[in-house]
């Protein structure tokens, strides 16, 4: 299998404007060789699947700060569920309280990197996810 | 983060000190440094009080008055705000400092489907007239100047506040309000704009052109250094890029026939303090001098009063840290110090929990407690500018006035602000000094308590007493919102509504008919969408 670069989208959805993680990170996934489609800021979910389709993603990052990653990611879920596109994984960054890790991950999140994860493991957590052994 | 850079060696002897401007630091100043940078007192400094103002805007500082504390306020809907306004003034505090729910700022009301999951989450929720009358309530605001955060919106929230004022009893030339309404730097690093540059702007110069002549006592405008700078700018950026913002504004109202001299003096700032307290000081001095030089010598100000830079110098959220919150109050502690050593007019402090979330009374109540200390107990208001003199402070002083105007120079070399902020030529610059920042803090390089060094090793998230976010806000806000549009008059919203399409569309200062949009009870979201109508929305610059 030909080495392919990694294609992710990274989302900023809603009305919140802070951005500075979610170009810090689309910076760092860059310089480890992915390919990033930063969407920039307030990005409905259908705008963010429709550019997730449209570029064929192989995984879709969400940038959210203002403390609604539950609802967000569920819907998001869902939405890639009606596209038929569930097997692209969907992992999630920003403020999100331990407590919520498990829950995101019950629902299907594939991967949650929190503000202050080292960049080498956002990457090699995005690299296993999207190529699994 | 802003800290330092320091190079150590095996023995932790620190051997070189590079502040993020770009300033080399020495291990000893003294008078032969002043000499090496052509300090000369008059020219320099001044004495406070005096052109360039260097020291101090007034020749006694803080002993004739105490500086303003404004605690950014605000959550759920304007009842809960009110009660919090209220509560801080029982306290201590001497101003306002609003701060409004997303869909508030981003032109949306409570009930709007963009709206979803944000009513009252990061600040009060606002859709008309009635909110402004709940929140405001039994607030002197002849007494009480109301800094209101807000920027796409700020030409309605303005009308709004004028509004609210004249049906409580007061003049408009009474009232004090400062919306932040400083749209460039949204574009850079906060987020919250709506509307293309060039119509952003003209909105930002209609508020500007309209508050000299009828809100005398308001500051139409708080340029914001702050969050260019929470975005990955260095301090002297921050003030570089803020001195920008600063002329494209002016330039703008000029355009319209007016000189610097009728309105420059009524600009406020919004300016940050964290990381190195020498670097802030310094960069705070220059500032004042580079203002007061700028005004004089390329905008014709001749008026001393008019020359000054007034300020909320505070902050400053990206110094604080999830990890061990505690710290933060220690934190806190510092930055007021710098504010203060820095002359700062007005401040506030983000409290210890706001890392994670609004702050809880306690949190808000522990920082307005930091600054009345400082104020009232360990003697900053002993006299003006303490640290001038320093062989030291000087010379930093000095060196930062050269930074800053390194970055303005380029900023112009480039076709100026709006340009630079357009294309995305600032936001490319900041967000990859922001990553180079995050890696530098990865590796080590920078020192950060409690993150990278003297780490807990505890997993656990600290025991800290979160502010709720309570769902029944939103039903509350959202029945009261179907219940005005049921009972205002909506001929007379429609009439307005119209006017104000008209006026925009005629390129008409569109602030008188937003006042009159206010006291039908127009919404925001049917303001702000006679303006998105017109306008349309801004489509941001790729930054890779």
């Amino acid at each position: 299998m030909a080495d392919k670069r990694i294609k992710i989208v990274v989302g900023k959805p809603g009305l919140d404007g802070h951005d500075r993680g979610a170009k810090v990170v689309a910076l760092a996934l860059r310089d480890a060789g992915m390919e990033v489609i930063y969407t920039g800021l307030h990005q409905s979910l259908e705008q963010i699947v429709k550019t997730a389709v449209q570029e064929a993603a192989d995984v879709i990052g969400l940038s959210i700060m203002s403390g609604a990653h539950l609802p967000i990611c569920r819907r998001l879920l869902e939405m890639l569920a009606a596209e038929q596109i569930s097997d692209v994984p969907l992992v999630v960054g920003g403020v999100i309280p331990k407590q919520d890790i498990p829950k995101l991950t019950r629902m299907g999140v594939k991967g949650v990197f929190p503000g202050g994860t080292p960049f080498a493991e956002i990457v090699s957590g995005i690299q296993s996810i999207v190529t699994p052994i | 983060m802003g800290v330092a850079k320091y190079i150590k060696n095996e023995k932790d002897a620190i051997q070189e000190v590079v502040y993020q401007s770009g300033i080399k630091v020495k291990p000893t100043y003294t008078p032969a440094d002043l000499e090496a940078a052509g300090f000369e007192y008059e020219s320099d400094l001044g004495d406070p009080g005096e052109y360039p103002f260097t020291r101090s805007l007034h020749p006694q500082g803080y002993r004739s008055r105490a500086w303003t504390t404004r605690q950014y306020t605000g959550f759920g809907t304007p009842e809960e705000t009110n009660k919090r306004f209220q509560l801080m003034i029982s306290h201590g505090q001497t101003g306002l400092n609003v701060a409004f729910d997303l869909p508030t700022q981003m032109g949306y009301d409570s009930d709007d489907p963009m709206a979803v999951g944000e009513v009252g989450r990061v600040g009060m929720a606002v859709d008309s007239l009635r909110d402004f009358e709940i929140a405001f309530k039994d607030i002197p605001l002849d007494r009480i100047g109301s800094g209101l955060t807000i920027n796409a919106v700020a030409s309605i929230t303005l009308a709004m506040y004028q509004a609210v004022a004249e049906k409580f009893g007061y003049a408009k030339d009474k009232i004090s309000a400062t919306p932040q309404n400083d749209i460039l730097k949204e574009m850079i690093g906060r987020g919250a704009w709506i509307f293309p540059v060039d119509d952003a702007v003209r909105l930002v110069g209609d508020s500007i052109e309209y508050a000299v002549r009828e809100l005398p006592r308001s500051n139409p405008v708080s340029i914001c250094g702050y969050h260019i700078r929470e975005s990955g700018a260095t301090p002297a950026q921050e003030i570089a890029y803020a001195f920008e913002i600063a002329k494209a504004y002016i330039d703008n109202v000029q355009a319209r026939g007016l000189s610097a001299e009728d309105f420059v003096g009524r600009f406020s700032f919004n300016l940050n303090v964290f990381g190195n307290l020498w670097e802030q000081i310094a960069k705070f001095r220059a500032a004042r001098k580079l203002w007061a030089k700028m005004l004089r010598e390329e905008y014709g100000v001749q008026d001393k009063k008019k020359l000054f830079l007034r300020g909320l110098f505070g902050g400053g959220g990206s110094g604080l840290t999830k990890a061990q919150p505690e710290n933060n109050i220690m934190r806190g502690a510092f930055y007021a110090l710098g504010a203060a050593l820095s002359g700062a007019q007005t401040t506030a402090l983000c409290s210890f929990d706001e890392a994670y979330t609004i702050p809880t009374p306690r949190a808000a109540l522990l920082s307005l407690r930091t600054l009345e200390i400082i104020m009232d107990e360990v003697g900053l208001r002993d006299t003006v500018d303490p640290l001038a003199g320093s062989y030291f402070i000087e010379t930093l002083t000095k060196q930062m006035e050269s930074k800053i105007l390194e970055e303005m120079k380029q900023v112009k070399e480039i076709g100026g602000m709006v340009h630079a902020v357009a294309s995305g030529f600032i936001q490319r610059k900041v967000a990859q000094q922001a990553y180079e920042f995050e890696k530098g803090l990865q590796d080590g390089t920078y020192v950060k308590v409690g993150v990278n060094k003297y780490t807990d090793g505890e997993e656990e998230q600290p025991d800290v007493d979160l502010h709720q976010y309570d769902e029944s806000w939103v039903d509350r806000q959202v029945d009261n919102l179907k219940e005005l549009r049921r009972t205002r008059d909506n001929r007379e919203v429609t009439r307005t509504l119209k006017a104000l399409e008209q006026a925009t569309r005629g390129g008409k200062n569109v602030m008188p008919y937003l006042v009159e949009c206010c006291h039908a009870y127009a919404t925001v979201g049917e303001m702000a969408g006679v303006l998105r109508e017109i306008f349309g929305e801004w489509k941001e610059p790729t930054i890779f």
